[in-house]
């Protein structure tokens, strides 16, 4: 395709995509909660005083683009510009009326934006009812909720799980380098800058998966370091954090056992922990309840037993550069290994 | 003149190369070839490797960050079981007396090679471009790349 043919097959398609698709799962302007919806209603009113602003800017460049010269000056064989002081008087007009409105188009956008931004930071904050610590790491990201009781707090990663309708506050660190946390759907992005927690608020109004990712370049796989807020009921939220706050089952059929033994053998246990078991490791995510979460490698791929194999063999195929070793396992090992993954619900 | 910018380029691609999916050096090989390099030296990312690696894997548990303390030392010219890359990766992966535990199958033999370039720069034997200029700790010495090589003396076990 040479560089100056415009694929207009493939603009139509983007724009149809960004249309009708654009209202779903991470998306700024499908809001699902206050801190979105702000910004996204500040988003629109630039948009469509930004749009007219561009019209009117463009017609005025075709108009001077386009005009024929005065009869005279065509006629008179002489490129003279004739000066006619009232012409130039509304001229001047023109254009100092032009930079007056743009002026105050700019203070207008300033205000509301500034307005938007502590509107945002004054929703009320009710007594906390979940505080979530986020670890950012180079690729995935660490859940925490925090609770008083050491016995009630729950380790996860890459999905977030939080009630309907509350504000919930998450404090953001990170273990390495600069990532930044966004959800379109709930609010804007926080930086989660290492030596300098900072603290979010969300709030979800209505229930659904949303999708969110790392929004600050942070090394090889920043564009794969995706993670999930699933919003649901208040039922529905306990009941997953009951589940979630069981160790490892301690039942376990033959070749499950067998996978546990390959897994504290293997290079498994240097990077991960099972609650529950002796494998201890604090590299890697928390494995505890894998099996009850959709996405495995911080939303790259669906949780399944094919990916799950696909991961373990050779992850560097899938996430080149990401921290987690290929595993040398024959197929029969792997088998033992997934039965034990897929106990852990 | 024009050809050295070229040159500087063309030496420090080694250096800079990220292969995810290579094979290790074979072990047979280096243990059996007495001059055996361990082309991991020469990489940066390698030995920036090894020392994430080195506190991820808690080798300063006892070895701190190269001082020692319950483990013996490893920045400084004393070598209880040699000092050669080979000789360092069986140390790390057979586990040795006293206390140094063996890590074969839990550390994957790449990441083992990566350990071991990076304890030998820790005394100054790889090449200087490559090893590592700034600690993501607080740091307690000179960084690795202005390490001076320390002669190898080889003792006896304490």
């Amino acid at each position: 395709m040479r560089a100056r043919q415009i694929n207009w097959g493939f603009l139509t398609w983007v724009a149809l995509v960004n249309t009708t698709v654009a209202a779903t799962t991470q998306s700024s302007v499908d809001p699902a909660g206050p801190q979105a919806q702000h910004i996204s209603q500040l988003w629109w009113v630039m948009l469509y005083l930004l749009t007219g602003v561009f019209i009117l800017v463009m017609s005025l460049l075709s108009i001077g683009a386009f005009r024929r010269r005065s009869k005279a000056a065509e006629t008179s064989g002489r490129n003279v510009i004739q000066t006619d002081s009232l012409r130039e008087t509304k001229m001047a007009r023109v254009v100092m009326g032009g930079v007056v409105v743009t002026t105050v188009i700019l203070f207008a956008l300033l205000v509301s934006s500034f307005i938007v931004g502590r509107t945002i930071y004054s929703i009320p904050k009710e007594p906390t009812v979940l505080t979530i610590d986020i670890t950012g790491h180079q690729w995935w990201w660490d859940v925490r909720y925090e609770n008083q009781v050491a016995s009630q707090i729950v380790t996860t990663a890459n999905e977030i799980h939080i009630p309907v309708g509350r504000q919930i506050l998450f404090k953001l660190n990170s273990a390495d380098v600069i990532h930044s946390f966004w959800v379109p759907n709930l609010h804007g992005k926080t930086d989660l800058i290492p030596g300098h927690p900072a603290e979010t608020w969300l709030k979800a109004d209505r229930t659904g998966v949303y999708r969110g990712q790392c929004a600050e370049f942070c090394g090889h796989q920043h564009a794969h370091m995706a993670f999930e807020v699933v919003v649901e009921s208040e039922e529905q939220f306990q009941a997953w954090y009951e589940s979630q706050l069981k160790s490892a089952p301690a039942q376990l059929t033959s070749s499950q056992s067998r996978g546990l033994q390959l897994f504290l053998s293997k290079p498994c246990v240097m990077c991960h922990t099972i609650q529950g078991t002796d494998a201890g490791g604090k590299v890697g995510p928390d494995l505890t309840h894998l099996a009850s979460r959709q996405t495995i490698a911080a939303g790259a791929l669906q949780n399944n037993r094919t990916n799950l194999s696909r991961w373990i063999l050779n992850s560097q195929d899938v996430k080149p550069g990401n921290h987690m070793p290929p595993i040398p396992l024959n197929s029969e090992e792997l088998n033992f290994v997934l039965d034990y993954l897929e106990s852990l619900k | 003149m024009a050809l050295l910018p070229v040159a500087l380029t063309v030496t420090s691609c080694k250096r800079e190369e990220r292969n995810f999916n290579t094979p290790p050096p074979n072990v047979s090989e280096a243990q059996t070839n007495p001059s055996f390099k361990n082309p991991l030296e020469e990489n940066a990312y390698s030995l920036s490797e090894g020392k994430r690696l080195f506190s991820q894997y808690n080798c300063n548990g006892c070895h701190a960050q190269g001082g020692g303390g319950m483990g013996p030392a490893l920045m400084d010219e004393k070598w209880i079981y040699g000092a050669r890359p080979e000789q360092v990766f069986a140390t790390i992966v057979e586990g040795r007396p006293n206390g140094m535990p063996s890590f074969r199958d839990r550390v994957p033999e790449t990441q083992v090679w990566q350990l071991s370039a990076y304890v030998r720069s820790l005394s100054g034997h790889v090449p200087k471009d490559a090893a590592s200029s700034r600690d993501d700790h607080m740091q307690g010495k000179p960084p690795e790349s202005r390490t001076k090589e320390q002669p190898i003396k080889n003792t006896s076990p304490p």
